[in-house]
């Protein structure tokens, strides 16, 4: 075998473990999960095989599901928003900062040691009617009954937020952190003002871990279905809770899988988008 | 143009010390060099100056007004980074742009002033392109042209020759003088390339351990050292520790191992103050082999050639007299001495220099 030959191999043959992963615990349900979306459930008995686009027609038509899948897409995009403006700051103090970043670092994941559904819940502690902020309200004689404030879309984006919001800051730190800081010194030097430079040099230098971080949170978000279960309402279902109820409670996995693909199709679109204008080696560099 | 004054400036990080006390004056229109070993706070000096680092102590003043308060956007300096620190997602013409925009020009007047400063810098047809697209050179030379199109009341350079390769390094030295001379802008460099402070300089600042050791011309500092740092780090010096034995107008008379009574003139013993403990600086190219002893007028010893370090056109010899190992560099004159070889070394005594024990 010729030497090219042989480095030409060499990739695929240290992939093939990965891939082989990947193709078995992905790809394959996830053609099962096709196959089925054209099943259909009968009230009785077994699923019917065969090919029927009863589920795709409902997914695509049924005005309520247009409906979530809308919404969960606006809470994503605020979540996303408040993620950007709470974490740049943050991204920026940390790369500026000297000598402790690595502690700074640890802190911003420290929360990754402890379960997203146990830390989603700690909401409920907190703004409970018998939470802490209810109990100090009350405490220091502000409201005379606790208030009502859980349970809501303002509570599920804060919960995503909180999920959410390392992973844009990692982002956009490691965007930052790629930047040498003589750039501003020289900005500012020819007559700019710190503002000015950060506007004219280091915001654009960041966008890319901005819209990687972005992306990431917009897509997380966009995907879950433990945050509007804990801390939503009744009509703050987001579309993954649809797929949840669809298979889990209502057994209905024809139509389960439909829906889940759905959503995977308009996020897989998305990233579609952003692989056409960003490329995606932004997004692997802030994850790695 | 204007020049610069530091008062009794101090940099502390912390406890650590980076620019004890230095006072020093930088000439309007002059090119002055901060040369110095690495750490020893030329950087740190240089950024005060810009204003990109607050001095903890003292006063520095540009043009006769005191800026210490004066943010650096307000300094009106041009400054090049030893890394060029160009705006990568700028293209090169709005990199060279950027001051100006900042300064009432107009668009048509910002155009025709960039594309000056492109022709200065001999680059005129590349302000279309990234700077990605640049070789190192070229980089350095965008670098400058962005510093200088802002017409800066003091330009301030960090080791912006340092990132290129020797060849090109020598091309830019000269390069960057001319366009220094051609503006005639108040120029403050800092390297730590002997050679490069010794070429360009109107005046070379020799700084060790954030102090200022001298402050001269490139000959004056590097013929009449002032301290036994500035002869060691200044080219390959012999030091001779000894006495002085006599001190008067016309200049010191050292006596020191193997040459005997050196008669130092006073031109190159200005910071001997009287008699006492003294070294004599001897310059390596100013030690000359001999095979047979020199006659009158010059200092001779019997040596031995120890090692020979053959550089092309000039040799550099180490050689043993009496209990002491001297550095030579000679040009070559026919065929270098041997290792091993029995020689005569020659020494002019105004050639030395004197400095106090
Ligand atoms: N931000 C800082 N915090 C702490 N110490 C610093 C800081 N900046 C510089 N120093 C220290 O101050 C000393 C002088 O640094 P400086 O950068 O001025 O050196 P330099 O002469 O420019 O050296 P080089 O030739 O290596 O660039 C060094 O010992 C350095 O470690
Ligand atoms: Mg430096």
């Amino acid at each position: 075998m010729s030497v090219e030959a042989r480095e030409k191999r060499q990739p695929w043959i240290l992939l093939s473990p990965a891939l082989g992963a990947v193709t078995l615990l992905l790809l394959v349900p996830l053609i099962f999960i096709v196959v089925y979306s054209f099943w259909l459930r009968s009230a009785v008995g077994p699923d019917i095989q065969g090919f029927h686009p009863d589920n795709w027609q409902r997914a695509l038509t049924d005005p309520f599901y247009r409906y979530i899948l809308l919404n969960t897409l606006k809470i994503a995009a605020i979540t996303t928003f408040f993620c950007a403006i709470l974490g740049y700051p943050a991204a920026y103090f940390i790369t500026r900062s000297s000598g402790n970043k690595m502690l700074l670092l640890l802190l911003l994941m420290l929360p990754f040691w402890i379960s997203y559904i146990i830390r989603t819940m700690s909401w409920i502690n907190i703004l409970g009617s018998s939470g802490a902020l209810n109990t100090f309200l009350l405490s220091i004689g502000v409201i005379s009954s606790p208030i009502q404030m859980l349970y809501n879309e303002a509570t599920v984006i804060l919960g995503l937020v909180h999920f959410l919001l390392p992973f844009m800051v990692l982002n956009i730190y490691v965007s930052l952190d790629g930047i040498d800081t003589n750039l501003e010194g020289a900005a500012t030097s020819l007559g700019a003002t710190r503002w000015q430079a950060f506007l004219q040099v280091t915001l654009p230098l960041s966008l890319p871990g901005l819209a990687a971080g972005g992306l990431l949170c917009f897509v997380l978000g966009a995907g879950t279905y433990i945050t509007p279960l804990v801390l939503g309402g009744p009509r703050d279902a987001m579309f993954a809770n649809l797929v949840f109820e669809a298979i889990i409670t209502q057994l209905n996995w024809p139509m389960g899988s439909a829906l889940s693909l759905l959503l995977l199709l308009v996020l897989g679109a998305l990233v579609a988008v952003y692989n056409r204008f960003l490329g995606m080696s932004q997004l692997t560099k802030g994850l790695g | 143009m204007s020049s610069v004054q530091l008062k009794n400036i101090v940099k502390r990080f912390g406890a650590f010390t980076a620019v004890e006390k230095t006072s020093l004056t930088i000439p309007d229109g002059a090119f002055t060099t901060l040369l110095g070993p690495s750490g020893c706070g030329k950087t740190t000096t240089l950024r005060m100056i810009a204003g990109l680092l607050d001095p903890t102590e003292g006063e520095i003043v540009i043009g006769g007004k005191r800026v210490n308060d004066v943010p650096i956007h307000k300094r009106n300096l041009g400054l090049v980074f030893q890394n060029y620190a160009l705006f990568p997602h700028k293209s090169v013409a709005e990199n060279v742009a950027f001051g100006l925009r900042y300064r009432n020009v107009s668009r048509a007047d910002i155009a025709r002033r960039v594309q000056d400063a492109l022709d200065l810098v001999q680059l005129p047809d590349v302000g279309a392109r990234y700077p990605k697209a640049l070789s190192g050179g070229q980089q350095q030379r965008i670098a400058l042209a962005r510093a200088i199109v802002i017409e800066p009341d003091v330009l301030l350079l960090d080791e912006p020759l340092s990132a290129l390769d020797a060849n090109l390094r020598e091309d830019m030295r000269v390069e960057l003088k001319r366009i220094q001379a051609r503006i005639g802008v108040t120029t403050v460099f800092v390297t730590h390339d002997q050679s490069e402070a010794l070429a360009m300089s109107d005046e070379i600042v020799v700084m060790s351990d954030g102090r200022v050791e001298q402050v001269g011309a490139p000959e004056d500092v590097y013929n009449t050292p002032a301290s036994e740092f500035v002869a060691r780090f200044l080219g390959a010096s012999n030091i001779l520790g000894g006495q002085c034995v006599s001190h008067g107008a016309d200049g010191a008379v050292l006596e020191v191992p193997v040459f005997g009574q050196v008669a130092v003139p006073a031109a190159k013993s200005p910071h001997l103050t009287g008699p006492g403990p003294a070294k004599l600086v001897i310059r390596a190219e100013k030690l000359l082999l001999r095979a047979a002893a020199p006659i009158d007028g010059t200092l001779t010893a019997p040596a031995i050639v120890e090692a020979v370090d053959y550089q092309g056109q000039s040799v550099r010899y180490f050689v043993r007299a009496g209990d002491e190992t001297f550095q030579a560099i000679n040009m070559i004159d026919g065929r270098p001495f041997a290792q091993g070889a029995q020689v005569h070394l020659a020494l002019r005594p105004q050639d030395c220099a004197a400095l106090p024990g």
